[in-house]
């Protein structure tokens, strides 16, 4: 059994726990929204396994699940991504001062 | 060559998304981070697109398909709907991922272990045993079942198609505890059973109990932990996407669903600790669901008028705006930014304190504000605010409850003791708008409502506020 490549995918899911709690250990609570939806929408990477899904000739069953896989994983992704622009650009405007008097 | 070239590309999607992170954490850079990991999942999906034999119609249509439903979707949200929306994209992340091990599970079956196992070296260059391709599968299959359910019970309880109370019922924990065993032991029957015709049943009984666990955590949950849930199964939904990695071999999955896994378990941790209780408290304790007791609290709540309020609003010199998830539902926060305007005109220094778990989300009242164009200087965060709020005039609370409970302070036998909370009970005056005489969420009665300086003003806070403006206008 070759277990090489098995820990090397280890070894990459372990470096990157410890590379995520260090990239955002500290968040001000304007951002907390944006950070869960962007983040959210980079949970939809799952759509890259939806497409290698669909590389099959493996019958009607897996190509069918594949293709509901790419369509659930585009809505995330590309919802996600619009809807969490949409927050910043309204955080945004508040830099150059707003309507204050 | 191919493979090479895909490799590269993805561990340039990967570096992408890191930095996109990083930027995310940040107010001057957000944006920046959040179209840069965007580029990242692009440049992940045209790597993607690079592999041979794909089937090319159905991948146009279904990226075109769920696209556009996103897109859609993603424009016509009003703010005040945000939190369901953000549950429901993160519930359609973990059904993606779960129809991915379901999709690879079927291409295991028709072709035999062995067969899949080529394909597999094929695509990835990587030799594994069955039984690893087999554990990635169910366990993806339990975790993005459960995000995919859980996200939906969320959805329907944020965007009040389904009660927001907790509903328990006794022995619950006894059975989700039966429930999670069983899916367990059916990720064990499922490897075990290898190309056998049970091994289908058992993966098939294990997806329905992943999807039933999924309701039975989230159900026992009340509105004012939601924060803490959203933030929980948008970890999930990325430690699945993490688990679909293992099945495929994928290090770009891997490394981008680990990535959202910790930073959602980082933001679970801030609203525990902003609640002042474990992981464990919020989604086993039915928090709210049993009535509690008021304990302690003496007094009369004192009614108060409109124009009462706006006598005292109009001789202070700072006030201290305090929203909940009140202002959310009234949808005051356009209403409540003219009167700030207002106060400051009339020569006030006005600051909004936001309590990390005010509203259903994290960062709810942030958002709100941001539409509402307070001005992001205004916003402060507790830390900064209950430092002066003994020299504050007059705070308003608005819609806000058991974030300004004082027997978080000094009632021991408060099930809320302990958790830190916005001092509003310190300013010289406090206004309350609330709907009701009614308790908070948690059904606990609320100390400050019965305070010597609170005064109450009762009905729909937007007409409240208004009502409010209006007095300054004449």
């Amino acid at each position: 059994m070759e277990l090489a490549p098995l820990l090397l995918l280890l070894f990459a899911f372990t470096l990157a726990i410890f590379l995520g709690f260090e990239l955002i250990s500290k968040v001000p609570s304007q951002l907390h929204t944006p950070l869960m939806s962007g983040s959210n929408a980079i949970s939809g990477i799952t759509i890259v396994g939806a497409l290698l899904a669909l590389n099959t000739m493996e019958g009607p069953a897996a190509k069918w699940l594949g293709f509901a896989a790419v369509v659930f994983a585009s809505i995330n992704v590309v919802g996600g991504y619009m809807v969490t622009d949409r927050m910043l650009a309204m955080f945004k405007k508040k830099d150059k001062g707003g309507p204050r008097p | 060559m191919n493979a090479v070239l895909i490799n590269l590309l993805y561990i340039a999607a990967s570096i992408l998304f890191i930095f996109g992170i990083k930027w995310l954490g940040s107010a001057d850079t957000a944006r920046r981070g959040n179209r840069l990991s965007s580029v990242g999942m692009l440049l992940a999906v045209v790597a993607t697109l690079l592999y041979l034999g794909l089937d090319w119609p159905m991948v146009a249509a279904g990226i075109l398909l769920g696209g556009a439903i996103g897109a859609v979707a993603a424009t016509r949200v009003q703010m005040t709907g945000m939190p369901e929306m953000v549950a429901l994209f993160n519930g359609f992340g973990g059904l993606a991922s779960l129809l991915v091990g379901a999709a690879e599970y079927a291409k295991l079956r028709v072709g035999g272990v062995d067969h899949y196992l080529e394909l597999l070296q094929a695509q990835s260059g990587v030799t594994v045993p069955g039984w690893f391709v087999l554990v990635a599968i169910g366990l993806t299959a339990l975790i993005g079942g459960i995000t995919f359910t859980g996200s939906l019970v969320a959805w329907g309880k944020l965007s009040g198609k389904f009660p927001g109370k907790p509903s328990l019922f006794s022995g619950q924990q006894f059975v989700n505890l039966v429930a999670m065993v069983a899916a367990v032991t059916g990720i064990v029957l499922m490897v075990a059973g290898g190309e056998t015709a049970w091994a289908v049943y058992a993966g098939v009984a294990l997806v329905v109990l992943a999807l039933l666990l999924g309701v039975l955590i989230t159900v026992p949950i009340g509105g004012g932990d939601m924060p803490v849930v959203i933030a929980l199964l948008n970890s999930l939904s990325g430690i699945a996407a993490a688990m679909a990695g293992f099945i495929i071999l994928n290090n770009v999955l891997v490394v981008a669903g680990c990535l959202v896994g910790a930073s959602g378990l980082i933001l679970t941790g801030i609203m525990c600790k902003a609640m002042n209780r474990s992981i464990g408290n919020v989604l086993f304790s039915g928090f709210g669901a049993t009535a509690q007791a008021g304990t302690g609290v003496t007094g009369e709540m004192k009614p108060s008028t409109v124009e009462d309020a706006y006598y005292v609003l109009e001789a202070a010199q700072s006030v201290v705006i305090v929203p909940g998830y009140g202002m959310a539902v009234a949808q005051a926060q356009h209403a409540v930014k003219e009167l700030a305007g207002i106060l400051e005109e009339n020569g006030a220094e006005v600051r909004f304190a936001i309590h990390p778990v005010a509203g259903r989300m994290p960062g709810h009242m942030n958002v709100l504000l941001a539409e509402a164009d307070v001005p992001y200087e205004m916003l402060q965060e507790m830390d900064q605010v209950n430092p002066i709020m003994p020299t504050v005039d007059v705070a308003i609370v608005i819609g806000a409850n058991d974030v300004v409970n004082p027997a978080a302070l000094d009632d021991p036998s408060s099930p809320i003791y302990g958790m830190p909370i916005i001092h509003a009970h310190e300013a010289r005056t406090v206004y309350c708008l609330k709907r009701g005489q009614g308790a908070g969420f948690s059904g606990l009665e609320n100390a400050l409502f019965f305070g010597e300086n609170t005064r109450m003003l009762y009905g729909d806070a937007k007409a409240t506020v208004s009502a409010l403006v209006a007095e300054f206008g004449k």
